[in-house]
């Protein structure tokens, strides 16, 4: 963490420092409010008005670890929190242009689970580009999954795709995994990106989405991506990268050089800070506490500007 | 960050009962005797970690932790479905030999079992 933030403060020494890294951060330059109070952006009026500053901006929004099927104590109702979780979508002033659901929408690949999901995904009236959690392919060659969410994919469902001139990848790195490891994305895949990003302008942003953070988080918890560094090298030439993760069901986020990685909040149940706990097992918290910990992050970009603004929504402030 | 304390469920003290329960089914059993034993998933650990049984023993693992784990070999030896909370898998050593294991949805997860031939002295790992 330390590199981390001396990295970041050499980029914005007036308004960062390693307190303030993880409390606020405020990228002026950008037009860019992403505001934290205890690891929780809480401040629906800090949101309201980074909304009113990049009136014009385009949206898209990144939900991630449903865990559709689970019903332990740390959250028995995860399909209540996932409605909570669109409903914030569907009242957003600005609508989205599309979502982004970086895996885990299942707790266990069963039909059913995957159906439930659906049923409230969908009426978020959103155009959603998935990639897989661990959690949804338990089943035999990940068929379920593929069939679903497989369509237009290359290899085991990895792809690519364009919008307002940032250029989207949704890599699969939970899949094969090798005893003692971390994620995955294997050879075949990281050629495939290399293909994808050849011959395209360095001054194109461009976001990298994936379950597992590509970035090590947490070596001891599994919480990182073996040959993560080999996919951060093929985007090192871009001006704008931002990568998107989930898995640890908690934010967390880092700069480096011209690289912005963050971790989504769950919509399930929350999970421990690394080393905080004796495993990164589901986190109980009390029932009024639950909704503040789980959310939805919204992400602007404009043309023309290099930083794609990250917005972290709890499900209640 | 952290609201409260984590809670893991009944799982621990479960898992030190079927921890004692192992070891004891492994002093009962003669040296030349297959025991069964067993290996407890609690908080994304194997326990015990290391495994050592006779040939013929069964080895159940039961997941006690939230989260779904699997037991799967390196060498492709066996490999369970995913095990929800309190789900079991029980395989069967036949041949001696040492056999490293790991979760496949956490593969930071592993372990060994270690079996020795049923009769006579262990082999030489």
């Amino acid at each position: 963490m330390k590199d981390l933030d001396n990295e970041a403060d050499r980029r914005e020494p007036t308004a960062l420092n390693r307190r303030k890294v993880l409390e606020c951060m405020t990228w002026a330059g950008a037009g860019v409010l992403w505001t934290v109070s205890g690891g929780v952006p809480r401040s629906l009026g800090i949101v309201g008005e980074a909304v009113a500053a990049d009136a014009g901006a385009v949206t898209f929004m990144q939900i991630s670890d449903s865990h559709i099927g689970f019903d332990k104590p740390a959250n028995p109702d995860t399909m209540g929190t996932l409605n909570a979780a669109i409903g914030k979508i569907k009242a957003l002033p600005v609508k989205p242009a599309f979502m982004i659901h970086t895996g885990d929408i299942t707790h266990l690949s069963k039909v059913k689970e995957f159906d439930d999901a659906n049923s409230l995904i969908s009426q978020a009236g959103l155009d959603v580009h998935y990639v897989p959690g661990e959690h949804d392919v338990i089943d035999e060659e990940h068929k379920l999954y593929l069939e679903r969410y497989g369509k237009g994919t290359q290899g085991d469902g990895w792809y690519s795709f364009d919008a307002n001139g940032v250029h989207f990848v949704g890599l699969v790195n939970v899949l094969d995994l090798k005893a003692g490891g971390l994620g995955n994305l294997g050879a075949a895949q990281l050629a495939w990106l290399e293909d994808d990003l050849r011959g395209r302008s360095a001054s194109q942003p461009v976001v990298l989405f994936a379950h597992v953070p590509l970035w090590t988080v947490y070596q001891q918890w599994g919480w990182g991506t073996d040959d993560g560094a080999k996919a951060l090298d093929l985007v090192k030439r871009f001006g704008s990268v931002t990568v998107l993760n989930g898995h640890i069901h908690q934010v967390m986020q880092k700069v480096e050089g011209n690289v912005t990685f963050h971790t989504a909040t769950s919509t399930s149940f929350p999970q421990p800070a690394p080393g905080s706990a004796p495993s990164p097992g589901p986190m109980k918290v009390p029932d009024d506490q639950l909704r503040k910990l789980l959310g939805i992050t919204e992400v602007k970009f404009k043309q023309g500007q290099q930083r794609l603004a990250i917005i972290d929504m709890p499900l209640q402030s | 960050m952290v609201i409260a304390s984590t809670m893991r469920g009944p799982g621990r003290a479960r898992a030190g009962c079927a921890a004692l329960i192992a070891a004891a089914l492994l002093i009962v059993g003669s040296p030349a005797r297959a025991a069964d034993a067993e290996v407890t998933i609690d908080n994304f650990t194997f326990s015990p970690q290391t495994l050592t049984i006779k040939a013929g023993s069964k080895v159940t693992w039961t997941n006690r932790d939230d989260i779904p784990h699997t037991v799967a070999s390196t060498a492709k030896a066996f490999k369970s479905p995913a095990l929800d909370t309190d789900d079991s898998y029980s395989f069967t050593f036949t041949t001696a030999g040492s056999y490293e294991y790991f979760c496949s949805l956490h593969p930071h997860m592993t372990g060994t079992i270690v079996v020795q031939a049923a009769a006579g002295p262990a082999p030489s790992q």
